[in-house]
């Protein structure tokens, strides 16, 4: 039972992948992927990782292919242009890819049954979650905080690239606002018949 | 690989909900496709019988501002993921991985006071 | 207590966070007014950390974090330097910055917490935490190099170090998950008790190469010269000096310690890398006339002849990578000092028809390049000169002649280049207008490491070198 499901998911994992790079409308390439994400986190399950299972499903599909559905569908790029170069590539491209399935398959013929480990997915704990809770916050501290390190320098990063303020842009200023007075905001003038009034320009005050 | 068999069973509903929905997906395709009277005609066919042809593309120059939203999201996001774990330590009374994890949040908070006050939250 | 021991350990790198987080804040009260003081902030916290390594350089081996982290003499000694070597490049930002209207002080926060990441990757006892420090230093370097959005070169260099860099970090991860699926551990300790077998093998050829393509070294080069000519100029100071000299020491210790026991393995790969950054650097910078490219090459090369010590294995070669990785960095900090100083009334110059007639427009600098570009191409009796010569007295022990006599060739051809500066400065004249005078801190570091090139270094080479035999020696 279990063996049949992982065929089917990981079956449906490659082909899937395959048409992320196949597909001629990469809108279709972005939805493939979800479906490589949503098959891969069943792989999870099926090895007893639920926790990272469910963090796949919630942080990649939910997030990370959402974003990149937004770049595809928004933005403003000639897909076919990029393409055109493809047949040029694909020689040396096609090489390396060659080599490293090579690399996979002699791994994969290499390693014996007898090498085969068998990694309990979640050790000492009842789920997946608690075994890596139990070290994830003390045994791997290190590590976690430079987890947290990496999120800042993430964050600066991408303010620093994208945010612009526009100069032009007229903000709501409720200190201002509060602050205007009736002295600094109505002129009364006596204006006499036949003259008109001479207004003066706000910047003149 | 014996021993997680008792985990796919918990998933059994999740593996009926899928067949289900998948059958269910072919079978209004199928069905729609084969009883379905087809008598096509270019009119027909064409996209709008009234109207304007497109005047351009629907993609277009976008304000970055959007990326920016959706890239703070996942940054918070992942935070979130982290926060999950927690609470078997919290549950645990374990001090030194709730210290830990008040730094881990408090680099956070610290990027998040930046973003504030760079106006990164503010749509212009 | 247990954390504040790891902490200790930790120092510099600890030093660096909490400064970098204050800054964050300071900056986020202050905004704009913090742009000028945020880089002296940084510079003394580099400075700071640069001290405190030096201080562990001469302990012993000590481990922290469960022993996710490990500090020997040989990694203090590396960080004493990039972090040293960092605090000038961040000083000699300033007034470039200013001019080219990108003064913020998100640089300084970007630049120290690149700096955090190439502490953590050098100290790294753990496959994790490597892969962590590598990518912390990794996003902050793809950050700077786009620095100056509104360039599109800038933002181009940004993209191509981004999308390569990634791909890199994508071939680590994978060398890791091969090594841990085969050995079932990630400590370093572990991994290198265990057995050999094919698939930790190519997780190791897997990790090598990710690693070569952090440092440069080719065939994994070709983002290099794209980089350092569209990057703004400060930013491959600091590209062209802390880092490069990081991740050359991190390869180094990782196929010290962690692989030490395969040397067989890897030491053709490395000698073979070796040759090859040697022969593309020195025929690739060639045809270069843009001086930014042309220094890519010459770091391409560079980072090849201190791979040769690598490849003569722990015994023969440690002393002698950190000898020629320290000198060559220093040298790289006066030769970018002199890019910054090009400079016209109407901007930035890069070519290399701009030094024409150097020698009678300024010839304070005119000597100071000269010996810098001597000491780089490694011509006696400049600092460069005792570097080359260690790592091929290295080699030759180690009996890889084939790789000491491409090292020769390699540089024989790369004087062309270095040459065509030199015939430029002294023996052409120009029409234009002569180079705007240097800022302070950028002409500091020029004259300061021309002076370390010839002669501070030369006449201290012997106690150098033997302080890095003995820092390496006790790791």
């Amino acid at each position: 039972m279990q063996l049949i499901a992982f065929y089917i998911l990981s079956t449906v994992v490659v082909l899937s992948a395959l048409f992320v790079i196949s597909s001629r409308n990469p809108v279709h390439s972005v939805l493939w992927l979800i479906l490589s994400f949503f098959t891969a986190a069943g792989l999870l399950v099926l090895i007893g990782a639920e926790f990272l299972a469910m963090l796949l499903v919630v942080v990649y599909v939910g997030a990370v292919a959402v974003l990149f559905l937004f770049v595809v569908m928004m933005l403003d790029v000639d897909f076919k242009q990029m393409r055109k170069g493809f047949a040029d590539y694909f020689v040396v491209g096609g090489m390396i890819g060659l080599a490293l399935l090579a690399e996979l398959a002699i791994i994969a013929t290499a390693a014996n049954t007898d090498q085969v480990r068998n990694f309990d997915p979640s050790p000492g704990a009842d789920t997946n979650a608690e075994a890596l809770s139990n070290v994830l916050y003390t045994d791997y501290l290190l590590l976690f905080q430079m987890a947290g390190i990496v999120l800042l320098v993430a964050m600066i990063g991408a303010i620093v690239l994208t945010l612009r303020h526009r100069p032009d842009v007229k903000r709501q200023n409720v200190g201002d606002q509060i602050a205007r007075r009736r002295e600094n905001a109505v002129e009364v003038l006596d204006v006499n018949p036949g003259q008109g009034a001479s207004i003066r320009k706000e910047n003149e005050k | 690989m014996q021993d997680v068999q008792p985990l796919v069973l918990d998933y059994l509903p999740v593996i009926i909900f899928f067949v289900f929905g998948l059958a269910l997906c072919l079978a209004f395709l199928l069905l729609s496709a084969v009883l379905s009277p087809s008598n096509p005609d270019p009119e027909k066919n064409s996209a709008y019988e009234c109207g304007f042809n497109p005047f351009d593309d629907a993609r277009m120059k976008f304000d970055i501002r959007f990326y920016l939203v959706a890239i703070l999201f996942i940054i918070f996001d992942l935070e979130v993921a982290f926060l999950f774990p927690w609470i078997f330590q919290v549950d645990a009374g374990n001090v030194e991985a709730f210290w830990s994890m008040m730094v881990f949040l408090g680099v956070l908070t610290i990027g998040f006071i930046y973003e504030w006050s760079s106006g990164a939250l503010e749509w212009e | 207590m247990d954390i504040l021991n790891d902490i200790s350990v930790a120092g510099p790198e600890v030093l660096l966070v909490a400064v970098g987080l204050i800054g964050v804040l300071i900056g986020s009260l202050l905004k704009d007014a913090f742009n000028g003081l945020s880089r002296l902030l940084g510079a003394l916290a580099l400075a700071g950390a640069a001290f405190l390594a030096a201080g562990q350089s001469t302990g012993d081996a000590v481990s922290a974090f469960n022993g996710l982290y490990k500090i020997t003499p040989f990694i203090a000694f590396a960080k004493t330097i990039a972090f040293g070597v960092a605090a000038v490049a961040l000083l000699m930002a300033g007034e470039y910055l200013h001019r080219e209207n990108m003064n913020k002080f998100e640089y300084t926060l970007l630049i120290l917490f690149g700096c955090v990441g190439m502490g953590v990757m050098l100290s790294a006892n753990n496959l994790m935490t490597l892969y962590l420090g590598i990518e912390t230093l990794s996003l902050s370097s793809y950050v700077l190099a786009a620095f100056n959005r509104d360039s599109r070169r800038s933002a181009e260099a940004g993209l191509k170090y981004f999308v390569l860099g990634a791909l890199a970090s994508g071939l680590l991860l994978f060398g890791c998950s091969l090594v841990y699926g085969f050995t079932g551990f990630t400590g370093y300790e572990d991994i290198a008790a265990s057995e050999q077998s094919l698939g930790l093998t190519f997780g190791l050829v897997l990790i090598l190469m990710a690693m070569c393509f952090k440092a440069s070294a080719a065939p994994f080069h070709v983002w290099t010269p794209d980089v350092y000519e569209g990057a703004p100029t400060p930013v491959v100071t600091f590209f062209a000096t802390a880092p490069k000299l990081a991740t050359v020491a991190l390869l180094a210790n990782t196929m010290f310690t962690v692989f030490g026991v395969y040397e067989q393995s890897w030491i053709i790969i490395v000698g073979a890398v070796s040759a090859i950054s040697m022969l593309v650097g020195a025929f690739g910078g060639l045809a270069q006339n843009n001086i930014k490219r042309l220094l890519a090459y010459s770091s391409i090369a560079n980072v090849g002849y201190a791979l040769m010590g690598v490849a003569a294995g722990e015994v023969n070669g440690a002393s002698a990578v950190l000898t020629y990785m320290t000198i060559y960095v220093l040298t790289s900090l006066g030769l970018f000092g002199v890019v910054l100083a090009m400079r016209r009334r109407d901007g930035q110059v890069e070519s290399l028809s701009d030094l024409n007639g150097l020698s009678t427009s300024r010839p304070g600098l005119a000597v100071a390049l000269t010996v810098l570009v001597f000491s780089v191409a490694g011509i006696p009796p400049m600092a460069g000169f005792f570097g080359k010569l260690l790592v091929f007295e290295a080699a030759i022990q180690s009996e890889l002649y084939w790789l000491v006599a491409v090292g020769v060739l390699a540089s024989v051809v790369s004087l062309g280049y270095y040459l065509k500066i030199i015939w430029a400065i002294w023996a052409k004249t120009t029409e234009e207008e002569s180079l705007q005078p240097a800022d302070s801190m950028v002409a500091v570091s020029i004259y300061g490491t021309t002076l370390l090139a010839f002669p501070v270094l030369v006449i201290w080479i012997g106690t150098i070198v033997t302080l890095i035999n003995t820092t390496t020696a006790a790791g």
